[in-house]
This record gives C-alpha cells, sequence and structure tokens, in this order.
C-alpha cells in the first residue's frame, strides 16, 4: 500500500508588516515518510526570514511520527529565532496537539487571517 | 460480564507502515454503524493506527513475513479493538510527553504513541501472551462514565 505522499507548497504570503511570512501549506497524510517534505522543505526557508505559518489545513492523516517531526522542525526554527503560528488543523488534531503541548510554542488558529495577525500582536507585546 | 451479543471482525496485516489505515478505516466504519459520533471515531481512529504502528515496528519489527492481527469486537455498549505482534510488549509505563525536555533536545521528539492511545480510549491493556506474542487491548464505550472517559 502506497502512503499519501506528504505535498508542500512554500509561499510568501502578503502582510501588513513590512516582515516578510513564509507559509508551509502541507497536504496529503504526514508521517514518518515525510521527513523530506517537512525538514527539507523547511531548510529552504532564509535564516533571516523570522516569520513562519503552518497551513495544515490540506492535511488527512497525522501521526506520532508526524508530530514528531513538526517537533523537530519548531525545534530548528527556535534554534533560528523564527516564530511560528499555526492554522488550518482539524479539530481532532488540534485535540491531538494540545494534548502533547505542542500549542506551548506555536498557537494553533482557525485560519491564515487571524494567524498573520497573530504575529503583529506577539510583537506588539514584546 | 460475559456479553453474549458480542460479534467481531478479524483482519491480518502486513508489517509495513501505511497498513494501519486499513485497521484504522476499517475501525471507523463498524463504529459508525455502532452509533459512536464522529469526535469518538476520530479517537478511535489515531488510536487504532497508533497501536498498530508500534506493533509494525517495534513487536514485528517490520518483517513482512509477519503479521500484525486486529480483532474488533462489537458489544451492545462497546467496541473492543485488540492489535496482536509477535514481540513481548512495550516494557515500563506510559508517560505523558514532555514538551519542553523535546524543545530542548533532552527528550526524543518521538515517543508519543502509546500516550495518544492511552489519552484517546476509555481502556487500554498492553498484555505480553507467549509464546505467540502480545496484544494491545482498547476499549471505547457508546456510554462512557466519567472515570472511564480518557480522552475527554
Amino acid at each position: 500500500m502506497q502512503e499519501k505522499l506528504t505535498q508542500v507548497k512554500m509561499e510568501e504570503v502578503p502582510c501588513d508588516s513590512d516582515m516578510p511570512i513564509i507559509v508551509l501549506r502541507f497536504s496529503g497524510d504526514i508521517t514518518s515518510a515525510s521527513k523530506a517534505a517537512v525538514l527539507g522543505t523547511y531548510q529552504g526557508i532564509p535564516v533571516s526570514t523570522k516569520r513562519i505559518l503552518l497551513d495544515f489545513s490540506g492535511v488527512e492523516y497525522l501521526n506520532s511520527s508526524g508530530i514528531a517531526l513538526v517537533i523537530q522542525m519548531m525545534i530548528a526554527a527556535s534554534k533560528n529565532g523564527q516564530s511560528i503560528q499555526t492554522f488550518g488543523l482539524k479539530p481532532h488534531f488540534q485535540k491531538v496537539f494540545t494534548m502533547v503541548g505542542i500549542t506551548k510554542y506555536t498557537a494553533l488558529h482557525p485560519d491564515e487571517q487571524s494567524a498573520c495577525a497573530a504575529f503583529s500582536s506577539d510583537k506588539a507585546a514584546k | 460480564m460475559v456479553d453474549e451479543h458480542r460479534s467481531s471482525i478479524e483482519l491480518r496485516l502486513p508489517s509495513r507502515l501505511g497498513f494501519e489505515k486499513v485497521a484504522m478505516n476499517t475501525a471507523a466504519s463498524v463504529a459508525h454503524l455502532m452509533g459512536f459520533d464522529s469526535e469518538r471515531i476520530e479517537d478511535l481512529k489515531t488510536a487504532i493506527a497508533e497501536a498498530c504502528i508500534n506493533a509494525i515496528e517495534h513487536g514485528n519489527r517490520f518483517d513482512e513475513t509477519l503479521c500484525v492481527g486486529v480483532i474488533l469486537s462489537m458489544g451492545t455498549d462497546s467496541l473492543e479493538i485488540k492489535v496482536l505482534d509477535t514481540g513481548s510488549g512495550p516494557q515500563g509505563h506510559v508517560s505523558a510527553p514532555d514538551i519542553d525536555k523535546k524543545m530542548h533536545e533532552q527528550e526524543e521528539a518521538r515517543g508519543m504513541g502509546m500516550f495518544l492511545i492511552e489519552s484517546l480510549v476509555d481502556e487500554v491493556e498492553w498484555v505480553n501472551s507467549p509464546p505467540a506474542g502480545s496484544y494491545a487491548r482498547m476499549v471505547i464505550r457508546l456510554h462512557p462514565t466519567k472515570d472511564s472517559s480518557a480522552g475527554n
């Protein structure tokens, strides 16, 4: 059986701020087979980019190995001083992310607009 | 109590990642027929997928000559799932992931499967049954009591 491949589109999104925001749009499955798609795509983001959005709205299946890859990406982003906001997770996966504690390091938003806005409020808080 | 109205479905899956989705989708269909709501079905799908992945990776060590057995037993108000492999079962107890340790690389990023299973079903146990192997036994109930509802 062929697992559904992870697909990732990397885009720069327009935002009110002058700081660029890169969004990674994931679709398909995120599993242990997704290392190149998740970590490899992340490595393509310039270190100078400090704002990253993760769009999971196209993800159908995400297991604990896939979540571990997301955590590894967040570790790398943290080392590079990058901030991550997340949106588009289905309610069940929002629950799973909350259970494992990822929400301590990235906020979950219902849509792209609110996720983008969170960067500005983050900045204001600092 | 013995449930005399129990009927069951059995699957034999190759020890290859990806096939957990067969168990996951079969269990989802059965749970839907039994009247479980969509949130509980999503919980069940994740729990059974993680149990099958553990069986493939750790129990059968990706040996495709070995099968992972899945037995779905329908009761009047509960669904029991057994996931069987040829290993000796998990060692130690299930602990909650520590996200701070993971983020500071003091704990493996992986290793959340058993925690998710335990959190998402009403009852779970890991049983070592030599010489055949071991199995994970999970139960979800249509009307869970407050104490047994682990995931909600």
